[in-house]
């Protein structure tokens, strides 16, 4: 292999990964923020709600989990504009992973609600609180606190999973290197750099939801 | 211009959809062997094996695995081969399924209880001779479920190879869609395809997760 790496261009093209960095960070945090409220709420819809809800939310969660989150990006960009719906490559990318982590979260959230003794319901009845109240003073905090690891897990998925997003050109952290592969020819270097700080971003975020998990959810000794 | 019949995009995706069947059993069926070496290797005794497969894990699991084809396309040119879209995505899907794959398999292992490599290793068996007779035959029965779960991302996983240019099914969407203008019909037909294929999978890892969980049957 006689290939001389060359990451000279990093001088002059840094802005552009530090702005595609950004980009990934805010689709994380709204995504993350808004798909893990779609969770919780489809989540109560299926293990809780009424009767005529539960099969829409499973059908949603199905549907979600068993196609490519790159297909469900271009079916919101580029097929839903049929239908009237028109939005901006951020809009999509943000919806995308918001529905995504939706029907994921719901799945992951469900468990931690079902492993709910019953006798929690029972005594938020008691208390004369409706099931929905119960649900939400009661169950919902440890029920996040059980299944916040696996959540967590997913979260960082979804980041990782965000680099497709670049495929409807939001400019995100794949699609600065996109271009700075374009502009220097450095392909390999490009992506391996790309690479590395969404190794960085993945490692960093995951500490930062184990920490955001202490604060969540301080202690409980009673179980 | 030639009209296209709803049929024509059908018969178009379903071809495609082929190259994706075959590079999801690749990919499955790759993964798994380079996994099962790494799980030898990581819950062998010894260190550099473990720190090695942690590593490795950690890479894989860490990353993109749109950035792996980058890198596994990009990467096998340096060494002066015309790479294909297919060699790259084969090889970056292998890596990436291993090592998904010897994750799932180790906590299959480690869930076999402590007390059964000691009763083993009482009755004078060495490392082979107990994976072989006590450890694998239990671990085994707890992994087909989330195996079979793991084929599912597999197979949504080669859905990004149509980035690098593999055609399969995704990018049979795109292209499709470039002739047609038909965008919403187009990915609808894809993704139900999708579907068609991963939806069996996930079914019968739930099913086959309740006949064969006995050991946490009354939690």
């Amino acid at each position: 292999m006689n290939y001389a790496f060359d990451y000279g261009w990093l001088f002059v093209y840094w802005p552009v990964l530090v702005k595609g960095i950004g980009i990934t960070l805010e689709l994380t945090l709204v995504g993350g923020v808004l798909g893990v409220a779609l969770g919780i709420a489809c989540a109560w819809a299926r293990a809780l709600g009424p009767g005529w809800l539960r099969p829409v939310v499973a059908t949603y969660v199905e549907l979600i989990r068993n196609t490519p989150f790159l297909i469900q990006l271009f079916f919101i960009f580029f097929g839903l504009p049929a239908l009237g719906v028109r939005m901006g490559e951020l809009e999509a990318a943000n919806l995308a992973m918001v529905i995504n982590l939706g029907a994921y979260g719901c799945e992951i959230i469900r468990a931690g609600i079902q492993a709910t003794p019953n006798g929690q319901f029972e005594a938020g009845a008691s208390l004369g609180m409706s099931r929905l109240q119960t649900f939400w003073h009661v169950v919902l905090i440890p029920a996040l606190q059980r299944i916040w690891p696996a959540l967590s897990s997913q979260i960082v998925i979804v980041m990782l999973g965000s680099a497709a997003v670049s495929q409807i050109a939001a400019e995100d952290l794949t699609f600065a290197a996109n271009f700075i592969q374009s502009r220097t020819f450095r392909a390999f270097e490009a992506y391996f750099v790309a690479t590395a700080i969404y190794l960085a971003l993945a490692i960093a975020l995951r500490q930062a939801l184990r920490g955001l998990g202490w604060t969540l959810f301080p202690k409980r000794t009673a179980r | 211009m030639d009209e296209f019949t709803t049929w024509d995009i059908l018969r178009n995706l379903l071809l495609a959809a082929r190259w994706t069947v075959l590079l999801s059993l690749v990919s499955f069926i790759g993964g798994g062997l380079v996994g099962a070496a790494l799980l030898f290797a990581r819950i062998g005794e010894g260190r550099i094996g473990p720190a090695f497969v942690k590593t490795y894990v950690e890479l894989f699991q860490g990353t993109p695995l749109l950035m792996q084809l980058f890198l596994a396309f990009f990467g096998l040119g340096l060494f002066g081969i015309d790479v294909p879209a297919w060699l790259a995505a084969g090889v970056a899907l292998i890596l990436w399924s291993a090592a998904f794959l010897t994750e799932i398999w180790r906590g299959c292992v480690e869930s076999v209880a402590r007390g059964q490599w000691e009763a083993s290793s009482s009755l004078g068996m060495g490392y082979l001779q107990q994976m072989r007779h006590v450890i694998l035959p239990q671990a085994l029965r707890i992994a087909v479920p989330p195996t079979v779960g793991f084929s599912v991302q597999v197979v949504k996983g080669t859905a990004l190879t149509s980035i690098i240019g593999f055609v399969e099914l995704s990018k049979a969407g795109t292209i499709v869609t470039n002739a047609t203008f038909e965008p919403f019909t187009v990915y609808g037909f894809v993704a139900l395809i999708y579907f068609c294929l991963c939806w069996p999978l996930s079914k019968s890892s739930q099913i086959l997760e309740r006949k064969l969980n006995v050991a946490h049957r009354n939690h």
